[in-house]
């Protein structure tokens, strides 16, 4: 019987097209793609600035008011507008993304993902308003 | 023995940073980054701010939110340097970078949450 396979040695090459550094340049969905995975640079920002509010605080009261001064600075602005801007962009595109993400049976039956979604909207505007009462309120 | 991949974890943070930095972030920054420097609204007094933080719940809630959003960083900005620039053959080095940066943020702000008075 003569043998079906005859195996070799030879190994394919990938089928793989050589991609620009800046493929996301391309289309307007590859920009958005980056810009919301830029979101994070901002993230961390705010952690450092976060920070150094929380220090400035534990310092004492001149310290504060120095942090307050140095936020009105044009570039520290500048900067929070922009973060401000990209860390919306990363809430909104994390919270759509969720339902995928998630998935939740509540009595063996899913629930829809336009309610995980929209349960996701609700506690942010919780948060929200839960700090901005924590800080101005009372 | 099996063998335990950090991976599954990592992603974990990245998901739990990604969702508290979305519902807590975006009010602070407007707060605090817009709002107050340019007047709109009038700051907490110190003593006002020394009352919201010296609650150890307020304090617990920003080293989680710190801590998760620092992975949260460190895990998105290692795959857009992979992805998106396309720098592979650092992937290690980046790796390391990255989570070693998030560790020492993370170490820092427990520190500065304890020294809250």
């Amino acid at each position: 019987m003569a043998r079906s396979h005859v195996y070799t040695d030879y190994h394919p090459r990938w089928l793989r097209r050589n991609l620009s550094t800046y493929w996301w340049l391309e289309k307007r969905a590859y920009l958005a793609f980056i810009l919301r995975e830029g979101s994070c640079m901002f993230v961390a920002w705010f952690v450092a600035y976060l920070l150094l509010l929380v220090r400035a605080v534990t310092i004492g009261p001149g310290s504060y008011a120095q942090f307050l001064e140095w936020s009105a600075a044009p570039w520290v602005l500048a900067v929070n507008i922009v973060a401000f801007v990209f860390i919306v962009y990363h809430a909104v595109t994390f919270f759509v993304a969720a339902p995928q993400a998630m998935v939740v049976h509540i009595r063996r039956k899913r629930v829809p993902s336009y309610l995980v979604l929209a349960g996701h909207y609700v506690a942010w505007a919780i948060a929200s308003v839960f700090v901005s009462w924590l800080l101005l309120g009372a | 023995m099996i063998k335990r991949h950090p991976e599954p974890l990592l992603w974990m943070l990245f998901s739990a940073g990604g969702v508290i930095s979305g519902m807590l972030m975006p009010i602070l920054v407007l707060l605090f980054g817009i709002a107050f420097p340019l007047a709109w609204l009038t700051p907490p007094s110190h003593e006002q701010m020394l009352a919201v933080l010296g609650n150890p719940l307020t304090r617990l809630a920003l080293l989680a939110l710190c801590v998760l959003s620092l992975f949260h960083w460190a895990h998105r900005f290692r795959h857009t340097l992979y992805d998106g620039l396309q720098i592979k053959h650092l992937n290690e080095v980046i790796a390391l970078v990255s989570y070693g940066i998030a560790v020492v943020g993370s170490v820092a702000a427990a520190y500065l949450m304890w020294q809250v008075p």
